[in-house]
């Protein structure tokens, strides 16, 4: 079983990335299941979601303590939040930041894979949410697609197109954009 | 038939829109609102052929359901803790009734302290409402036990509940297959009422009846519960042959050979299906018994798990002040008058929505084996307690 | 067949309230003063038990013309369901009603 951790901030779609990424497993044949922290979440206010994946039916029904993935949309979280929490040995975090992997990965001082994407710049350029708060979701997955490996470009640029409210071309587009531009040390 | 990745309340409503009800009543509440808001969507696009009563509470809700059902219609509601208890009244009608209505339960903390969080205190606590109660452990089944539930109701005119526990289904997503319009119509036919009101023909419902002849209505509701039993285990079996899923009024998990015997109802029940293999992986003989039917409550199962376990532990996500859990001294009840004699555990956890975790309930399989060994050092336990001891 | 057989499940009365016929429990019979009656209606509307009816026509028309012009309907007690309890009389702004010992 894979289980993936997503932090961003309430209007970020940190619970929307969270679905893409099961409706794109599901399409590839895995049992899926994904759901927000079980909280009271408002627009700006830290949001946490999760995924699980498996090729065998999903059982496990709690929220995900020790994650494989941790995907931040937002690094301004790291002043509040406790990210890497329960991160695996073998866990990845997958950073939105303009900023090298090596540099990160100093920033969070973990000695886990470090893998970073701008994804701000590629919702901006993708015409995504406004300059001053893009929505950074659909970048943020089609990199978890790239750094996973568990999702082809093709169903994960589908459930994006399946899931996104508005701009599903756009969207689908960012999240291809990031498959492309994700960046490992 | 469509799979798709849905919500534990994207299921009930999906479930609710393919039995055709022609009356939808309902008042949102937290974690309930997305199953009324998808089927007011479904009524105002046409997809589904209804008419949706606002109302202005859970009370007027159930009213509107019993008045709608009443003149022959199929009618549908949904509601979560303090609207299910502000409905109390009005689910004894409905029963009282023989009204078989069918509702969605999203299992939630009452307060005090304020909670949106699950536990089954609220669907507990109308156990003697005369409403068949099923507790779901998945989105799968969350649709499924609508389309059941129907069919059972009104066979024995009973009402029906499905229980969905709050946010580990209600918002979580999950592969869930959508059945054919098609195929549902054939398990389950449109409503037949044995009685109903028509324009032209005055009739009075729920009229004064003397202590001379009280009784004999009630007993005829309780040997519809009784019926409800055998009808249960006929339509899960038949809902198996049409859609490929058998239910019953238990699920077992591999408890022919267990030592100790885990019962639960509702999604924690899921994660300790894991568990059991982790303990068996161990060589450790656990089981799960899965309570799917409440009421009527499945005691004949229930013996016969007992009759080969040497330890029965109960998981009540409840409690009823006073002597540990409902399930707790339903399940020692059962067991009194039977052959078994083994010892019963009632464990208390996951009030408010604290979270089960596998951890936890490995926890919970390690000490049924220390008690089954040892002795049950204490009936009813509270589960996780922070009570600085350390236990859990 | 015992009663538990012939019952149905729920208890369904087949026949509306009005088969009860509550007149036989009055001790005071309410009159109607017609002359004095101006058709306010407000016995028609307090009522407890629906048994003042309206009618138009014949013995009820008004011989009051101003009446006549406003309303064509007057209160009329239906004596097989009235069970004489005087709120009507009680009621009555100009005391056009009065309470009769029956028998």
């Amino acid at each position: 079983m894979i289980e993936i951790r997503f932090h961003g901030r309430g209007g970020q779609g940190a619970v929307i990335a969270s679905e893409m990424v099961a409706v794109a497993a599901a399409s590839e044949g895995y049992d899926v299941s994904a759901f927000p922290y079980f909280g009271v979440e408002r627009r700006g206010a830290p949001v946490t979601a999760f995924t699980r994946l498996d090729r065998r039916p999903i059982r496990t029904k709690c929220q995900i303590y020790e994650p494989d993935y941790v995907v931040i949309l937002d690094t301004a979280l790291l002043e509040t939040v406790d990210v890497l929490a329960g991160l695996k040995e073998s866990g990845v975090v997958l950073v939105n930041t303009d900023k090298t992997p090596a540099d990160m990965k100093a920033i969070l001082k973990t000695d886990r894979r470090v893998i970073t994407v701008d994804a701000t710049a590629i919702a901006i350029r993708n015409r995504l949410g406004s300059s001053a708060s893009p929505i950074v979701n659909t970048a943020i997955v089609g990199a978890f697609a790239r750094i996973s490996g568990l999702l082809s470009l093709e169903s994960t640029k589908k459930s994006v197109m399946d899931l996104a409210p508005v701009k599903k071309e756009n969207n689908a587009q960012a999240a291809e954009d990031a498959y492309n531009e994700t960046k490992e040390e | 038939m469509v799979k798709k990745v849905i919500t534990g309340n994207g299921a009930s409503a999906n479930g609710a829109r393919l039995a055709k009800p022609k009356v939808i009543a309902a008042y949102p509440i937290t974690p309930q609102t997305s199953i009324i808001e998808k089927l007011a969507l479904m009524v105002s696009n046409g997809e589904l052929d209804a008419k949706f009563i606002k109302v202005e509470s859970e009370h007027s809700a159930m009213a509107a359901c019993i008045a709608a059902q009443n003149t022959g219609v199929r009618t549908y509601t949904a509601s979560s803790s303090h609207g299910l208890a502000l409905m109390h009244e009005l689910l004894m009608w409905a029963s009282g009734a023989r009204l078989p209505i069918v509702m969605t339960d999203v299992n939630r903390a009452m307060g005090p302290p304020w909670s949106i969080w699950a536990d089954q205190q609220d669907t507990i606590a109308q156990r003697d409402t005369g409403w068949i109660q099923f507790y779901v452990a998945s989105n799968q089944e969350a649709l499924d036990t609508i389309i059941l539930a129907y069919k059972v109701a009104e066979t024995v005119n009973l009402p029906a509940m499905s229980i969905e526990d709050a946010f580990i289904l209600s918002h979580t997503m999950e592969s869930v297959d959508i059945p054919e319009q098609e195929t549902v119509d054939s398990f389950l036919p449109p409503y037949e009422p044995k009685f109903r009101l028509k324009v032209g023909e005055p009739m009075g419902f729920g009229s004064l009846v003397m202590p001379e002849g009280y009784m004999e209505f009630r007993y005829k509701i309780s040997e519809a519960m009784d019926e409800a039993r055998n009808v249960i285990r006929t339509v899960g079996k038949e809902f198996g042959e049409t859609f490929g899923r058998k239910y019953g009024l238990v699920e077992e998990y591999k408890t022919d050979d267990a030592e100790v015997v885990l019962v639960i109802a509702g999604s924690v029940a899921s994660t300790a299906m894991e568990v059991v293999d982790m303990m068996r992986d161990e060589g450790k003989k656990a089981g799960v018994l899965r309570i799917r039917s409440f009421r009527p409550f499945p005691y004949e199962e229930i013996r016969k798990v007992a009759k080969q376990a040497g330890l029965i532990g109960v998981f009540d996500r409840s409690y009823t002040g006073g002597f540990g859990g409902a399930i707790g001294t339903e399940v020692k009840g059962a067991l009194y008058n039977s052959d078994a004699s083994l010892p019963v555990k009632n464990y208390i956890a996951g009030l408010g929505g604290r979270d089960i975790t596998p951890k936890v309930l490995r926890k919970i399989f390690e000490d049924m084996f220390e008690s089954l060994n040892g002795g049950v050092k204490k009936e009813v336990e509270w589960v996780g307690l922070r009570d600085g001891s350390g236990r859990w | 067949m015992s009663y538990l057989d012939e019952i149905p499940i729920t208890p369904i009365a087949d026949k509306p309230s009005t088969a009860n016929r509550t007149g036989t429990w009055r001790t005071f019979r309410p009159i109607i003063e017609y002359e004095k009656c101006t058709r306010c209606m407000i016995c028609w509307k307090f009522c407890p038990d629906v048994a003042i009816t309206l009618e138009n026509g014949g013995e009820y028309e008004a011989t009051n013309d101003k009446i006549k012009q406003m309303v064509d309907k007057a209160p009329v007690i239906d004596y097989v369901h009235c069970k004489g309890c005087g709120i009507c009389a009680n009621e009555c702004p100009v005391n056009a009603i009065q309470m009769v010992k029956e028998g």
